[in-house]
């Protein structure tokens, strides 16, 4: 196989792994903050492809005009689960959480399964198969999809505005508060289930805007969600849990490992590699690569 | 033991748990060939939540991965039996050794490197990931084009786990009864006070010369190789393994899920969630049917919608709400 291959495939995995990383930190900010892990993520990464689909498909809309009207919907469920589901059982065991998020998870990916069947969907832009040919020098012209470039741009302004958010805004300094001090924030008089239910809207707006991106990278069906709430884990564990430039992080080298493994050994095997780089993780630095808290 | 545990259970329990063995084992003359295969599931999901419970309820670790021991025992015994003609009563052992091993493996990794709460869930995910990839990629047992027992009209021997429904109901309820007892003694035992120590606060039990690492690891172990024996029964049960629905995320949840809405922690519960679970699943296919609600995933619906409702109004399980009903005291100690 050829250097230029290779580049391809590397620079494929780089922008893919961009909005996995996008994905992966909605994960990452509700974790982080309200200590809930959502085991319902894959599943609204996959309601919001399709309803991107439905919006290309019914009114013409382009996946990466829909992603700010998605991500406003998402905001406002992830709003509302927050506060009327998930809010009375944050002080309840972590397994009872799991039932609660599994069993919603199953209804999202079985309601989709009945109105879509299981059938893969593909929204067909007009510039889907457009690209690039970009020269290297040695290694030859190496060609790079448009539409991937669109959506690792799109993913980045998206993080950008939720990393400015927390960092210049007083809402975000006050939920990074109560991530960093529950009681405290409680004491100087933080509306702590207000807090909570923005980050939790804010981790769902996430999954909402890295979903319509990927209807432009991949096909669609019900039956990805469950791979996709494991790679969400995979990539905020690698990155570190609570960690937002982790996720990012974990989602590029998930990206381009499982870009590089499908060419060089088997597409099927590529999740193989991420378990591996996880265990390699979870065991020499388990509070991943830019996780400060230790496990 | 036995004697203790007799002694210290409350009679009223003691009567009810023998009525309902009696009504088990009179069942199948009553029971047509489907309720039979349901209640085979029953067990079944009796048996490994059983098993889990012993990791989750007893020493506090959530494993999500559970299909991994299942898948484990499962391909090793029905290899041995295809491949070799090693018969499962001589396979299990290696079913259950290997996935001791692997357990072993996965305990030491997370408990050496202090990988706790969701870490350690996420490794036993992880782990049961790569055996569903890899069994695909296993040529030699099958891989993804699946593994057959040999099936013959005859039935054949039972001691090759060859037979019908009733032998099989029969075999499952052994199975369950005796996951039962088990954990019972184990968690009346040394090692049961000690795991409970270490659920409720590890370094406090660190600190009262618990160690903690073994008393996770024996958990770890105990618990995988019960899983696998489970692994077994279904590979000679089904006669036929695919690695993706044996290892599946969605089969480590679908075990648990049991346990959880009977009451984690309780001896009783993984059993009862395994009643109301298995044939409210079914049931709901019934009526899915019935109404003309043929879509794929309706029937899943429902169940998602049931698993919420109860762990919305249970918070406990359910087990611990019905045995106040049923006016069984507290243990006595």
């Amino acid at each position: 196989m050829s250097l230029s291959l290779y580049l391809e495939v590397l620079v494929q995995g780089v922008l893919s792994g961009l909005v996995y990383g996008l994905m992966a930190l909605g994960l990452s900010v509700i974790f982080g903050v309200v200590r809930v892990v959502n085991f319902a993520h894959g599943e609204f990464a996959v309601l919001a492809m399709y309803a991107a689909f439905v919006l290309f498909t019914a009114l013409n809309l382009d996946p990466f005009l829909a992603m700010a009207p998605i991500a406003a919907l998402f905001f406002a469920i992830g709003y509302g689960l927050q506060r009327v589901l998930i809010n009375p059982f944050i002080t309840r065991p972590e397994h009872d959480q799991f039932i609660l998020l599994v069993g919603l998870a199953i209804i999202l990916v079985n309601g989709l399964l009945m109105i879509f069947g299981p059938d893969a969907r593909h929204a067909n832009l007009p510039y889907s198969f457009d690209s690039w040919f970009v020269p290297t020098g040695i290694a030859g012209e190496i060609i790079v999809d448009k539409v991937r470039v669109y959506a690792a741009g799109a993913a980045l302004v998206v993080c950008g505005l939720l990393f400015a958010f927390f960092r210049f805004t007083l809402v975000g300094a006050a939920i990074r508060a109560c991530a960093d001090n529950l009681v405290g924030a409680a004491v100087v008089g933080l509306d702590v289930k207000r807090l909570y239910a923005l980050t939790f809207a804010l981790g769902l707006a996430c999954v909402g805007a890295a979903g319509s991106l990927m209807v432009a990278l991949t096909d669609v069906t019900p039956m990805l969600a469950p791979s996709f709430t494991l790679l969400a884990f995979t990539i905020v564990i690698i990155g570190g849990l609570g960690s937002m430039a982790g996720a990012l992080l974990g989602g590029l080298l998930i990206g381009v490992a499982e870009a590089v493994a499908s060419i060089a050994i088997a597409p099927s095997m590529k999740s193989m590699v991420s378990f591996a780089l996880l265990v390699l993780v979870l065991a020499f630095r388990p509070q991943g690569l830019m996780g400060k808290r230790a496990a | 033991m036995i004697a203790r545990l007799l002694r210290t259970t409350p009679t009223r329990a003691l009567v009810l748990l023998g009525l309902l063995l009696a009504l088990l084992l009179l069942a199948p003359m009553a029971l047509d060939r489907y309720l039979v295969s349901v209640f085979i599931l029953v067990f079944w999901f009796a048996y490994v939540g059983q098993a889990w419970n012993v990791m989750m309820g007893f020493a506090g670790l959530l494993s999500l991965g559970h299909a991994l021991y299942v898948g484990l025992g499962a391909y090793v015994a029905a290899a041995l039996f295809v491949k070799l003609g090693v018969g499962p009563w001589a396979g299990l052992w290696l079913s259950a050794l290997l996935s001791v091993a692997v357990g072993a493996a996965i305990g030491w990794l997370g408990f050496r490197f202090r990988i706790e709460g969701v870490y350690f869930s996420l490794l036993t995910i992880a782990f049961a990931e790569v055996a569903r990839i890899g069994f695909d990629h296993l040529g030699w047992a099958g891989g993804a084009a699946g593994l057959f027992l040999p099936v013959s009209s005859e039935g054949g021997a039972w001691w090759n786990l060859r037979g019908g429904p009733l032998f099989f109901y029969y075999l499952a309820l052994t199975m369950a009864a005796g996951a039962f007892l088990l954990c019972a003694a184990l968690r009346h035992s040394r090692l049961g006070y000690r795991w409970l120590a270490v659920r409720e606060d590890a370094e406090a039990a660190r600190a009262l010369g618990i160690d903690v690492f073994r008393a996770r690891m024996a958990a770890v172990v105990i618990s995988a190789g019960l899983t696998s024996l489970g692994g077994v029964f279904y590979a000679f049960y089904y006669n036929n393994l695919f690695p993706g629905p044996v290892f599946d995320i969605s089969r480590s949840i679908e075990m648990i899920l049991a346990p959880i809405i009977g009451g984690v922690g309780t001896l009783f519960g993984p059993v009862l969630g395994a009643f109301i679970l298995t044939p409210l699943g079914e049931a709901l296919i019934a009526i899915t049917n019935a109404v003309g609600l043929n879509a794929p995933g309706t029937k899943a619906v429902f169940y998602g919608v049931c698993l919420m409702v109860i762990v919305i109004l249970a918070p406990n399980g359910l087990w611990p709400a019905l045995k106040r009903r049923l006016g069984i005291p507290e243990e006595k100690a």
